[in-house]
């Protein structure tokens, strides 16, 4: 494990800083989960359901038992406390007693002395199994004469939103139907993690995950653990983009090290690894966009079906998020939006970038290029007349309350320079044509397309949560100057958490050496790493500690008397009105620390009627795509991305790029080439050499257009920007092939055979019957079924 | 088996099951994890490391396969404290975000501009198409592989 991150410089909020995790990372001696050793380490291994639904008649362990250097096959019988965890209901076994709901649900685990020896061990567990029906389509799932899954049968949630007037007429109406594909995190590191048995009974557990107290509420309980007694630790998160949001091995390695009492680490391999997290929702969208002649919206209608699999996850926040977006970035003043999660025995979908706008993008973008089509607009002048603004109503019934520079997010965007024009086939490099060297054309069939998309999504938790983060720091004397130590169990997966609460204690403190504590449960929490909400979440907690060190620092300074005026921190210093009175470190003989939690505004749930103030403030972004098909061969090649990013106010430039580039892969990778192929509910290509990601052949360059409005009322105006560049790029991506070919591609990904004719677009069904419920609430909250998280507790 | 490679310069020795990866062995036996386990079938090129002084994916070469041979790992590319080129480009680039794939990368790196000092866009492109990253979109690893080819052009007149 890595012991801290140090770093001298002298950069703070607004620059480019170099990651402070950069120099370990580089070097190969930074610590992720499947790095940890210990010893007298076991290994532990699970031992998953073959079958998508089925009863479990008998599980015979002892042959696994028997097993050389086996010392433990556990299963649901060896659970001590609660049967059940689950990110927001808590509907998921540990492991199942009863039936299992889907392929690769873990059935058993083993502990033994080497990897190989848990893989075999767990390949000796007999089980006999009673194959049931499964439900494997989403609207099938809606059927009254389908298997029920769950005792509150298989709807997990459905909610509208009625704005306006839902029955509104309009002169022009287009109308699409639309699919997006199941999308994999595909993150490099694998879920890996090793629980260590403590002296006082409980245990120590360090493991790649994305928010240590939610991991902790849902593991105490299933040990029959008071909270304490189990101390997560991060381990270098190699990736997760929402897959590391729901448990993996936490409670299993947990399981395992009490029983034997013996360290025991588990590390998933890649397949496995496509078995064990959640995945993006597949959707099916039916949107009907209506407008004036002159392009201004008028109504929309839409209703998009999302499959959740087997288990809740967060499916319930996902649809809430997918129906609200429905309409697309634009002022529409009357709106009937419908979304429904449904209960499968598909594998469990969850977080993925985006958490449901993406699927909602690609759903109004392409209504607005049709739209555009029938009134021989312009794509991007029709967007310009309909955009948000500050105090836009929100279909939700709500006024935008802060920065919505949408237009602006629109025009930078389209002002990029357009890629040089291709050179002539004969003279291009072949490396160059769609399909690159290897295929069989000359450039005969190219054809060239332009794409544009708009989106937005919500920044933190919505309807209600208060998400909030703690973040201690200590000011102290160092041997060579003053030292700021930050505490935060904010999780650092990648995207540059780390460098931001540095940057925040650098700027507010006016001190160049920063320690950042490895995130623990020594704190509270800090909220997941999702949303996008850690810069503006993370950053506000480290600024008001700060803040209150300061307050004391100065408290100490007016102690010493004889200084007057207003006081500041600066090159550790103490100012007052600008001119320096005191050296910082003259004022630590004893530290000085503090403890602050960082709550956004609150919000509230959906009410009846689908309206309500139920998301903190949103960010927006914009892509135009230019691609190259060959339309003899269906091959695609993405010539260039420009992507606008909406960031509030960027704390560190290099690292909104980086989000922008990095999202616009895997938005492009949903457009072009990602999906979860699923055979009668089992995973088809769980493998990097069958689900392709995008590589250096296949990306772009991506030339990042950076909006600063900054938020108000929050640190230093900065939003997130994590998940924005994903949630267009799909759209923007199909858009330009659509441009290219003239087909009407209405499902991601576009397949070659969707290029050359051999594939039709998806026949657009009737709209699925409306599900009866009680209300927008999710479903399993009527029936009283346990919530997995206490964090989620809604506080209206 | 008792299995001796030399690592990084040094001679090790380890116990390994027959049908131990090189990289596992480099991981579990000897305690070496900078070679990353990210696919476990030559897709990522996270495993990255030189057997010698030919780059392969540690997760297809058997342990036994590097008896009496010499193996250079991403462990062996700095000179203590100081960052080799590419390492350094890397960190000044913002190529590294999550990092998994970053060992990997990096050996890939050093060893194309090792061949080819002053490599084009499509030459860089193409001989990093096997090293899979997630988080960056690839971007800045170009602008990395720009910078050290630079920086080390400067260092060799």
């Amino acid at each position: 494990m890595s012991a801290g991150l140090r770093e001298r410089t002298r950069r703070g909020v607004g620059e480019n800083v170099r990651r402070v995790d950069g120099v370990p990372k580089v070097k190969g001696s930074f610590a992720y989960g499947s790095d940890l050793w210990h010893e007298h380490l076991l290994w532990g291994a699970t031992l998953r359901s073959p079958h998508p639904h089925a009863r479990i008649v008998r599980i015979d362990l002892a042959e696994a038992v028997a097993a050389p250097g086996v010392h433990a096959v556990l299963t649901h019988e060896d659970v001590p406390g609660k049967k059940t965890y689950g990110l927001e209901f808590s509907d998921q076994p540990v492991l199942p007693w009863d039936r299992v709901l889907y392929t690769g649900q873990p059935v058993a685990i083993v502990a033994a002395e080497t990897p190989e020896l848990a893989r075999r061990a767990a390949s000796r567990i007999h089980v006999e199994y009673e194959v049931l029906e499964p439900v494997l389509d989403m609207v099938r799932a809606l059927d009254a004469d389908a298997p029920r899954l769950h005792e509150w049968g298989n709807v997990l949630r459905h909610l509208h939103v009625e704005h306006g007037d839902p029955d509104a007429e309009a002169e022009v109406w287009v109308e699409g139907y639309y699919e997006t594909g199941m999308q994999d995190q595909a993150a490099l590191g694998p879920e890996a993690g090793m629980a260590i048995p403590a002296e006082d009974g409980g245990v120590d557990l360090i493991v790649s995950t994305q928010w240590l107290h939610v991991d902790r509420q849902q593991i105490a309980p299933v040990l029959n653990l008071p909270e304490d007694r189990v101390r997560i630790t991060l381990a270098g998160v190699g990736g997760a983009f929402g897959s590391r949001e729901d448990l993996h091995m936490q409670i299993h390695a947990c399981l395992l090290a009490r029983y034997t009492g013996r360290p025991v680490k588990m590390s998933y391999g890649r397949e496995e690894s496509f078995l064990a997290h959640v995945h993006r929702h597949p959707s099916r969208i039916w949107l009907r966009t209506g407008a004036a002649r002159d392009g201004t919206l008028v109504a929309v209608r839409g209703r998009i079906v999302i499959d959740g699999g087997a288990f809740a996850s967060s499916t319930p926040a996902v649809i809430g998020n997918a129906t609200t977006f429905l309409a697309g970035p634009y002022e529409v003043p009357n709106a009937y939006l419908e979304g429904t999660a449904v209960y499968t025995n598909n594998p469990p979908c969850g977080a993925m970038r985006g958490f449901g706008a993406p699927q909602a993008c690609f759903a109004h973008e392409a209504n607005m290029d049709r739209l555009a089509a029938e009134l021989g607009l312009d794509p991007v002048e029709l967007r310009l007349r309909n955009v948000l603004g500050p105090g836009s109503v929100l279909p939700t019934g709500v006024p935008i309350r802060g920065s919505a520079p949408v237009r602006e997010v629109v025009e930078r965007c389209r002002d990029v320079p357009m890629p040089p024009e291709p050179e002539a086939s004969r003279l291009r490099d072949p490396m160059t044509f769609p399909g690159g060297a290897g295929n069989v054309g000359h450039g005969e069939g190219l054809r060239r397309g332009v794409g544009f998309a708009v989106g937005y999504k919500n920044v933190a938790y919505s309807e209600g949560f208060d998400d909030f983060h703690q973040a201690r720091v200590t000011l102290s004397a160092g041997p060579s100057g003053p030292v700021v130590e930050v505490h935060s169990a904010g999780v650092e997966c990648g995207q540059g958490l780390s460098t931001i609460l540095t940057q925040v204690a650098r700027e507010e403190l006016g001190v160049d050496d920063v320690i950042l504590h490895v995130a623990d449960t020594g704190v509270d929490s800090a909220g997941s790493t999702s949303a996008s909400r850690q810069t503006f979440m993370g950053g506000g907690a480290v600024q008001l500690a700060c803040r209150a060190v300061a307050e004391e620092v100065f408290a100490r300074v007016l102690a010493r008397g004889g200084t007057a005026g207003e006081l500041g921190l600066a090159d550790e210093r103490v100012l007052a009105d600008g001119v320096p009175v005191a050296d910082l470190v003259d004022l630590l003989g004893e530290p000085v620390s503090a403890t602050r939690s960082f709550h956004h505004r609150p919000t509230t749930g959906l009410d009846e009627r689908g309206q309500g103030d139920v998301h903190v403030m949103f960010a927006f972004g914009a892509q135009r795509a230019v691609v190259e098909v060959d339309t003899d061969l269906g091959l695609v090649r993405v010539v260039h991305l420009a992507t606008t990013i909406d960031a509030g106010r960027a704390i560190n430039p290099q690292g909104v790029e980086g989000q922008s580039e990095g999202g616009s892969a895997q938005g492009l990778g949903l457009a072009v080439m990602e999906e979860i192929q699923l055979r009668e509910g089992h995973i088809a290509n769980a493998s990097f050499t069958d689900y392709l990601i995008p590589t250096f052949l296949d990306m772009p360059p991506v030339a990042t257009e950076i909006v600063e409005d900054p938020e108000p009322g929050v640190p230093y105006g900065a939003k997130g920007v994590g998940e924005i560049a994903t949630i267009v790029s799909t759209a923007a991506v199909v858009a330009a092939i659509r441009d290219a070919t003239g087909r009407p591609l209405t499902r991601a990904p576009v397949q070659p055979d969707d290029l050359v004719g051999l594939r039709e677009p998806p026949p657009a069904p009737p709209w699925p019957p409306v599900p009866h419920v009680p209300g927008n609430r999710p479903v399993p909250e009527y029936h009283g079924v346990d919530l997995g998280q206490s964090d989620l507790k809604p506080t209206s | 088996m008792l299995i001796r490679v030399r690592v990084n310069g040094e001679w090790r020795e380890a116990d390994a099951w027959e049908g131990s990866s090189l990289l596992s062995f480099l991981r579990d036996e000897l305690q070496l994890p900078g070679s990353k386990n990210a696919c476990e079938q030559g897709e990522c090129g996270s495993c990255s490391v030189w057997l010698e002084g030919e780059l392969v994916c540690s997760c297809l070469v058997l342990a036994a396969q590097a008896h009496g041979r010499d193996v250079r790992t991403v462990e062996g590319l700095a000179d203590g404290d100081r960052l080799h080129p590419v390492q350094q480009a890397f960190v000044d680039t913002g190529a590294v975000q999550c990092g998994f794939c970053t060992p990997g990368l990096v050996v890939a790196v050093a060893d194309l501009l090792s061949r080819d000092p002053a490599p084009d866009e499509l030459t860089v492109r193409e001989a990093l198409a096997g090293n899979l990253c997630r988080c960056t979109g690839y971007q800045k690893i170009l602008d990395a592989v720009r910078l050290a080819s630079d920086r080390l052009g400067e260092a060799t007149p």
